[in-house]
Formats: C-alpha cells, structure tokens, sequence
C-alpha cells in the first residue's frame, strides 16, 4: 500500500531508511522518525481502536502522551506482546506488529457496537445500580461477563523475558523537558557549573518550537526554530550535561526524588534489541528542580465529537510540520483561541483545503490577519452541533451561537470534512508539580491551574508554568532560572524575540446544541466513554465532590488519566453548581504520569534476586544430601531428609524416632545470636527477660523470655554467661534482628546509663545441635580432653573447647528434650564442624534431621515456638508459664502490662494440648476449636497451633489456644471441619518424658 | 522519600532509616506504682499532629542509633534532628 498522505518533505524524517509494519495483520510503510501513528496516518488510516463501553470507532487523536483513543497492543501474541501502548508514543520499527484493541471480530467490524445503540440505558453509575441483585446472579453472570469485558488488551501469558534495570542518578539540576525553555535552563544551569541531567521524553530535544517554520516566530532575527536548533547543538559540548532522550518522568517525590523511565530499546528492530536491556528505571536525587513539561492542548466538548479524524489542532500541525503527513484533505478547524490559526496556516502552506469555525466573534491577532490574508473562510461566532461518518468523520453541521454562547440560533450549515482540528486552548502539565507536593492556583483569564507553592527547591517554566507566547516563555524562563540559581547575567539575555501576541480565549465547557443534552453524545473522556451527560446525572444524583464525580463516571480513570478532558469534567461541574472553578480543586494527580510496565518496576528484582537468600555454612552439605528447604525468613532451612522415596511424613518419623532412639543432628546456624559485653551486662538482662539473670553463674546457660512492653510474648532463646561481663544471646531465627533493634532501643533511649555493648554475630557462628542418647558419646569422641559427665559438664552449662586446634563453645542445651548438645564454630569452619559429626557419629547412626522434626519433638514436650503458638496475644501466664515470670524483680520489660485488668482476665485464651479420639486423625494447624456445634452462631474457644503425628506416642498430638483453657482440662471439644467434626479432648500441653528424665539420660 | 541527616553520619535516603513513633515519651520509673490508666497511656496513647511532630528514628541499616527529628507532618519538611537525651532545638 503507498502512503497516499505523505504530503511534504520533511528534514525530521530518514527517507532513505524505509521501514515496513503489520497493522492488524496488513504490512504497511513508513520511514525511520515515524511514530506508528503518523506512519498510519500517511497512509490514511485513522480507525484505530474501539471505546471501552461503546466501541465507538476512535482514531488518532493527538501526538504525544496524552493520547486516549489510539492504544494499541504492540507485538503479536508473543512473550514480546504489550497492551495499551500509545500509538503515537511508539517509534516505528523494521518489523513493528501492532494490533488494534478493545474490537471483536475486528476493528472495522465489532460486535460490541451495539453497546453504542443501548446506550440510553447505560448512564454513569450503571453497573453500581443493575448488578446488586438478585445475589445470586452475581457469581453465575455478572462477574464472569464483567470480568470478560474488564480490561483493554491482552496480558502477555509467559514471564517477561526482556531485561530491565534500576540506576541511581545524583545532579545538581534536574531538567525535566526537551522544549524550548527546558533546552534554554539546561545552558545556562550547565553554563554555571552545575552538574545537570536533562530528561525528555520524545526521541529528540526541540518541543513543539522545533517545527515551528514560521516568519512569525523570531528570536535574534533568526526563526525560532533555527534559533533553537543551534541552542540544541551548544548542548552537546557540556561535559557536566548529560541528556536522556526517550525518558519519561514517571513520579516526582518528596526532597526531590524522581523516578524516570528511559526507553533503551523499544524504538530497535527486535534483531537489534537482542540482549540488550529494554528499560532503565533511574532514581533520581536532584538537589533543584525545573519542570518545563510543556502543556497539552484542550479539545472542545460538543455532540459527537470523537469520531475518527477529530484531532487535536496542535497535533494536525506537528503530523504535517514534522512527519510531512496531512490529517486530511478537507480541513476544518474548530476552536476558541488563536494558536489553532498556526495549523490553518501550515496546512494552507502545503497547498491543503481549509476553513476555521471560531467560537469567538472575532480577534485582531496578526495570526488570524495572515490567515485571513490567505483567503482562508472564517466562521465566526459559529459551533459545530454534530458529526458525521461512522468509521472516519465526512461532514459537520454548524450553527450560530447566540450572544452569550448559551444557545444557538439561525439555520444549520453542513460542511463537508474529513479531518476536524479541535482547539479549546491550553493545560499546563501540572502533574509533577502536585505530585511532589505542589498546591496549585487558578487563572481566570484563561481557566489555567498553575503551580503555585512548591514544597520542595524546584521551578516550572514555560507553558507548565501558565506562559504560552514565545516572548513570555523565553524571558520568564531566563528571568526565573536567574533567580532560581542565583545568577546574575546569562548568554540568554537580552534576546531579541519577535511573535504574535494572541487575543482572548472564548471559553464554553459544554458547548450548546439544538438538541437537548439528553439526545446527544458530548464526550469527556475519550477512553472511558464518559459524557457531559453522565457528569451532569451525577450532579443530579447528589455527587459535588470532583472526586466522587470522578469515581462515579470513570472521568479521568483510563490509561491517560483524563490528561485531555478532565479541566472540561471541572468546568462543567463548576457551571451546574454555580461555584468558582478555582475553588473545585482538581482530582488528585498520582504516579506514574504515564503508565510503566512491572519489569520496569522490578528491574533486576526477579527470580532468584527477587529477594536476599541467606544460606547458612553448612548449605552445601545439606543440598549434596538431598534435603528439602523450608525459607524461614529469608533463611534457606533443611526442612527434611528425604532417604530413597521417602515422602515427608516418612522422613520426619524415622528422623523423630532416631532422634530419641540414638542421635540426631541439627542445622541450628540460623538461630539470632548476639553477643552481650558490658559491667552491667547481667543488670540489663534483668531488665529484658522476665526471669532473674543476677545469680547466673559464668558458664552456666539459661532460658529466658522476652516481652514487648503490653505484656505478650515477644522472643525466646538461651543465654549463656561466658564470662563476668560477657554473655552471648540466642534468639528464635525470624526475630533476631528485631530483637537487637529493640534492645538498642531501650538501652540508648531509656537506659542510657548502662554500660552494655551489643554485637550481632549470627553470621559469625555456625551451630551444630546434637540430640539423643548416644548424643555424649559422639561429644567424648569429638573432644576427647572434656569429661562428659552430669557433674562436670550439667544441663544448662557451658564449656569452652577446641577441635582440630579450632576453638568452639558446647552448650550442654536441648530443645527437643534429649539429651542434647549445641556445637558453635567459626562460621568458616560450620560445614568441616558438620562433616566431623556425621562421620564420629556414624556408629551410631547419626541422623540429620530438619525443621520440621526439630517442630514435631519439641512439640512432644510442649515448647513453645514464638509465632507459631503465639501471636502477639499471649502472655507468659497464658502459656502457663508462670515459673518463668519473677515475681521479685521490681521491674522488666513488659513486667506492669501483666497485671492490667485485662491480661489478668481468666478466661484469656490459654496454650494447652488436645488429643484427638481417634489416634490417627492429625488435626490442621489453624483449624477452629468450638464447644457446641449446634448452637448458632457457633462460639469459637480458640485454634490449633501446633499438630503432628507423634511416632515416639504413636498418636496425634496438638498444641492449641482456647478461651479458659486451663480450666477445661480433660474436657470434650469439636474441631468441625469442611467434611466432618473431629472430636478432641483438652489435655496437659506436655506430652512426652514430664518428668525430663531424658535430658540426664 | 525524604533524606534524613542523622546526627551521626549525616545525610542518607529515608530507605537506611525505621520510623519509632512519638518521641519524648519516658518509660515510667515506678510502673508498679501507677494505675491502670496511667499505664495505658504510656502504652498506648500517641498524639496524631498535622504540624511540627517530635519523633525517634533509628538508623537500622546504617550506625544503628535512635535519635530524634522534629518533623512537620503537613509537608514532611524535617526542621531539626538531634541526638537522644539533648532537649529539642525547636519549641
């Protein structure tokens, strides 16, 4: 297909580098510089997509970032495929597939056009009113349909396999926008030493003055554009410039933090993208700021305005002044300002048919006096009341406005038109500036929000900042950034600019029609399908607020959020409540500015680097030995090992059962370790713990419990004195750094005048925990010189000792109820320590076991594990461990919460155990616990929070909490589940050796 | 994101940082000697200022110390931040 509608040529585009693309399987051309819109529109196509709740037929409508209707999906059906793409964003490329969206079984055709004809009775707030009944109907049809309908494009299938990246950037200035006044901050903030980063969006610096070919337009004699150009080119000698081009700010922080999206490869041929990284997401710390992100020309709002072919003026002028593509060959342009009468004239240079309907009764502007010299027809004091073309408008009709632009009068007029350039004048981009925490000022004059007070060291400049003739925008520009960077003279000054100063808006939000509100289609929002009418029903409806409206009639909730039409949601809302605009407010503008893809989010965060692994020294071993891994925090922990084809039920008996039967050994490197040093050590884990540490011999080990200050439970682990002002600190493994961050805490806030150092030094230890009876005997081999006997080496004690001239600290501990033994080593030596033990211990058939049968014998003697069996809610009294709670220190942590009416409550929820009667049914850990199945509602008493089969009781065993479970003991109680009630009964939460004979055994 | 000047070790991205809550609140003395109600409100009760906000932070990923900031929580704007024990540079 030849590209009938390139019209001129243009210095912009690469004519020799010929590119084709597939558009909704049909190949069509376009060069290198080419977005995929205006490669489409050289060939004549504007039908691009459907709309989200009509399916309208919608074509392109603008240039740039803003654009609502042509969203397309980018890349076939591939791993590659990405929905929502702006067309007009998307830089053409040797082999580009795009698709059109939202349309089944084509664009051309779609079915869902006949939401379009019912859409009378389909108002704003449709779906809140029809969907609520009958219930029923809601998981059978409403939300399968809804969800049918939901959403535009095609989410990729398969993981993302491209790559992205994040890079932190630190500059002095930050200038965020290519244009003009961005081009003109970026020389003189560079020209002043500051290291500076320029970000634009577009694949090249220039703005919209770049294409600005135009006698009218001079700076220094020169027009503007040439001008620009060589300012352009003055950038490229800076070496503390840098320039980012295909970069797009996507949130603007607090303390001037930035997040920008650098396109690296999108614009390449997939054969040149290979390996390359897609995206880059940069974090950007700038000490200043200066937003010069432009502003985005307004449409007009009138019946039927979306139709393919109705564009933006501004955008008419850049598809033909920059890509040499005329929109149209009969051209009418609407609009209420002089800008748009820059298009007329462009067009009319190429030699294009055009005329001009201006809402306004006349203006002076040399502007419009050249495009009256050209013989172009005016329309003035006129409004177009419809459109017409179903797939790409053909004709308008146009009537008088009456005199205060109310109503219309006089006869219509039909014209014939094929591409409608609509100009209701300008927005500044004022997203970023809210974003960062900017409060924002109105302008009556031409009904503009404009920053105001900024919260943090930053400017806009330029149309963002509310100046949109080239004279203001170049003279504020240099006069702000003089002040800005306290500068006293600049190579910008006294710059001699000539242009045309423009005359006044005519601003009508809602334009009139002969029809009545209610028989006519005056859109918004483009993507989302929403109206004048639908804003004006929820007026009706009682909704005020911008934000409710909003929410109500989806205004503003599509891809673009609403960057065109939301001003025109605002005045409309203001007209009917009779209130100021200014004082409306606007919605409230959120990151991303436009929207990002999860990889770019995640950067390098996937996989295996989605988050740290901690893997502890003896990891190899256990991976040689085919354990399975449970993640306990970010820890990697053997969890069991599977021998044969042993499943894990297999595993964790035979390793239970060897366990108590002779020797099982225990990864237990994982466990927080902290190293306590400091005269008064011994006072301060006084202060900590709920039991008495002042009588703790050197040497010996003790269990403590720690409380937040409320009274719950908040850690466990054994002490060990080392020394007189020495001891080391183990904690459970998810809350050693908590712990440590707590015990900071209070000993530099609230008891600054202990002397007590804290050390981290779980990673510094490796820990080999050796239980069973033939436990010692394994020890004695291992160190020969130490006596193992219950007098010189008790429970609860420590000894210093060397293996293979390496020093290691044996704790003679247990928390499996055997007797047992924990091995410390330096961490470098953890996994020679493990091997050691496995090959001593062999004879006796040492057994490594894991996690979960390390959780299966403790639970057989009822110790607890902070945060499986308790939640934050229970207190050492509820777990009925009240020997552990001195009753002689005048205080501890958490020590008063314990006697508030609340925690002395009997009927608190109390850790006991439960026995099924059937001996071989194991209750799931989280299952309810009730009394009485029957009596509605049904009153829960409490959970189970521990359960296993118990191979050394050869029956199930849980630990639960109940409501005054204490006092229940020996009670009947029910566990309903899904398919049947289980019987329980409360038992002693010690199943297992009560009189812990076994430890000494 | 703010950037905090830790007393210690100067300006660093909020991320290094942990957030502790109203600061100036003192452990009682004497808890064995105050009423229930006097308890909870130690435990329990913060204020929740629009405005100036005295509150501890503590450098987790850094030197690991508390300190205090004086911070207005309309706009995040830090006034001050001073070292645990010393009185508050702003009233």
């Amino acid at each position: 297909m030849s590209e009938s509608f390139r019209s001129s040529e243009t210095k912009f585009l690469e004519k020799t580098i010929r590119i084709s693309f597939k558009f909704n399987g049909k190949t069509f051309y376009g060069y290198k510089g080419d977005t995929l819109a205006s490669a489409l529109l050289s060939n004549g196509i504007h039908l691009v997509g459907r709309s989200f709740k009509y399916h309208r037929p919608r074509g392109i409508m603008t240039c740039g970032s803003e654009e609502p209707n042509a969203i397309v999906q980018i890349g076939g059906n591939g791993v590659f495929t990405e929905p929502n793409v702006r067309a007009t964003e998307q830089e053409l490329y040797e082999g580009l597939e795009a698709t059109s969206q939202n349309c089944w079984p084509s664009v051309e055709f779609d079915i869902g056009g006949i939401n379009n004809l019912i859409s009378p009775v389909i108002p704003a707030g449709f779906y809140y009113k029809t969907f609520m009944w009958p219930k029923k109907f809601w998981y059978s049809l409403y939300e399968p349909a809804i969800r049918k309908s939901a959403g535009l494009g095609k989410s990729p299938t398969q993981p993302d396999p491209e790559l992205y990246e994040h890079k932190y950037i630190h500059c002095d200035v930050l200038v965020v926008g290519g244009g003009i006044s961005g081009v003109i901050a970026a020389n003189i903030s560079a020209d002043n030493g500051n290291n500076t980063l320029l970000i634009n969006d577009k694949s090249s610096l220039g703005g919209s003055t770049i294409y600005q070919d135009d006698q009218n337009y001079k700076i220094n004699e020169k027009i503007s554009s040439d001008w620009l150009n060589n300012e352009i080119n003055n950038l490229k000698n800076k070496e503390n410039l840098t320039i980012l081009n295909r970069t797009s700010l996507a949130a603007y922080h607090s303390y001037n933090f930035l997040l920008a999206r650098e396109n690296i490869s999108d614009h390449k041929s997939l054969n040149e993208r290979s390996n390359q990284l897609r995206q880059r997401l940069w974090k950007i710390r700038a000490k200043k700021v200066i937003l010069a992100t432009g502003a985005i020309e307004r449409p007009l709002i009138f019946n039927n305005n979306d139709r393919p072919g109705v564009m933006l003026a501004s955008s008419v002028k850049k598809y033909i002044d920059h890509y040499g593509v005329r929109c149209g060959n009969k051209n009418v342009i609407f609009t209420n300002n002089d800008t748009s009468y820059e298009t007329a004239l462009s067009l009319n240079k190429k030699g294009l048919n055009v005329s001009v309907i201006d809402i306004r009764k006349n203006s002076s502007s040399k502007l419009v006096q050249s495009v009256k010299k050209n013989g172009i027809k005016i329309y003035w004091n006129h409004t177009v009341v419809d459109t017409k073309g179903y797939r790409k408008i053909k004709s308008i009709q146009i009537m008088q406005l009456s005199d205060d632009g109310s109503n219309v009068t006089g006869k219509k007029i039909n014209l014939d038109c094929d591409c409608l350039s609509l100009s209701g004048g300008w927005t500044p981009m004022v997203h970023l500036f809210t974003q960062s925490g900017g409060k924002l000022k109105f302008r009556d004059e031409d009904q503009v929000f404009l920053p105001n007070t900024a919260m943090s060291d930053q400017i806009s400049i330029g149309s963002c900042n509310g100046d949109f003739e080239l004279d203001d925008v170049v003279n504020n520009t240099i006069t702000s950034i003089k002040k800005f960077l306290d500068i006293t003279s600049t190579s910008f000054d006294n710059l001699n600019i000539h242009c045309p100063k423009q005359k006044e808006n005519r601003n009508i939000w809602l334009l009139p029609n002969d029809k009545p509100l209610g028989k006519t289609k005056p859109f918004l929002d483009f993507q989302n399908d929403s109206t004048a009418k639908d804003i004006k029903l929820a007026m009706r409806e009682g909704f005020r607020s911008i934000e409710h409206v909003k929410r109500y009639t989806t205004t503003g909730m599509g891809t673009d959020q609403g960057k065109l039409a939301n001003m025109h949601a605002l005045g409309i809302i203001s007209e009917a409540a009779g209130v100021k605009m200014g004082s409306l407010g606007t919605t409230t503008f959120r990151p991303p500015y436009t929207p990002l893809t999860f990889g770019t989010i995640v950067g390098r965060g996937v996989g295996t680097f989605f988050d740290i692994t901690r893997k502890t020294p003896m990891h190899e071993w256990h991976v040689e030995n085919k354990a399975e891994f449970e993640n306990v925090g970010q820890w990697k922990r053997a969890w069991f090992y599977p021998k044969g084809n042993e499943n894990m039920h297999q595993a964790v008996q035979r390793e239970s059962k060897t366990a108590r039967e002779s020797a099982g050994i225990l990864d237990a490197s994982t466990l927080g370790k902290i190293d306590i040093k400091g005269t008064d050590a011994s006072e301060f884990l006084n202060r900590v713990y709920t039991n008495a540490w002042s009588k703790l011999g050197i040497g010996k080990c003790r269990y403590g419990l720690m409380l937040n200050e409320d009274g719950m439970v908040y850690d466990d682990g054994v002490t060990t004195r080392l020394g007189e002002n020495h001891y080391i600190m183990t904690t459970t493994t998810g809350g050693a750094a908590n712990v440590l961050s707590k015990l900071e805490d209070y000993l530099q806030t609230e008891w600054p005048e202990l002397d007590v150092w804290l050390t981290s030094v779980t990673d510094q230890y490796a820990t080999a925990s050796i239980c069973g009876p033939n436990s010692k005997n394994i020890l004695k081999k291992l160190f020969p010189s130490i006596e193992f006997n219950d007098e010189n080496f008790p429970h609860m004690s420590f000894k210093n000792a060397k293996l293979d001239n390496v020093d290691c600290r044996i704790m003679r501990i247990s928390f499996t109820g055997e007797h047992s033994y924990e091995i410390n080593i330096d961490s470098k030596y953890g996994k020679s320590l493990w091997e050691k033990c496995m090959e001593t211990g062999k004879e006796y058939n040492i057994t490594p076991y894991g996690t979960e049968t390390m959780h299966l014998l403790r639970a057989e003697k009822g110790f607890i594990i902070v945060g499986q069996d308790t939640d934050g809610t229970m207190t050492p009294i509820d777990l009925q461990m009240d020997w552990i709670v001195s009753k002689k220190k005048y205080d501890f942590i958490g020590k008063r919460s314990l006697y508030r009416s609340d925690t002395m409550r009997e009927d608190r929820k109390q850790l006991v155990g439960l026995i099924t009667d059937d001996p071989n049914e194991v209750l799931e850990e989280g299952a309810q616990i009730v009394r009485d199945v029957k009596k509605k509602p049904i009153e829960m008493l409490g959970h189970v929070t521990s359960s296993y089969f118990s191979p050394n009781l050869n029956k199930s065993i849980a630990l639960a909490v109940v409501r005054n479970g204490k006092k229940l003991k020996g009670n009947k109680l029910y566990v309903p589940m899904k398919n049947k009630t289980i019987n329980v009964t409360v038992s002693d939460y010690i199943f297992y050796d009560k009189e812990n004979k076994r430890l000494n055994a | 994101m703010f950037i905090i000047n830790c007393p210690f070790c100067g300006e660093r991205d909020q991320s290094e940082f942990s957030a502790g809550g109203e600061a100036h609140i003192i452990r009682p003395k004497q808890p064995t000697e105050l009423s229930d109600d006097e308890w909870a409100d130690f435990l329990f009760m913060r204020k929740n200022i629009k405005g100036i906000q005295f509150e501890r932070w503590y450098h987790a990923h850094g030197c690991r110390k508390w300190f205090n900031v004086v911070r207005d929580t309309s706009n995040d704007k830090i006034h001050a931040v001073y070292k645990m024990g010393e009185k508050p540079p702003i009233k």
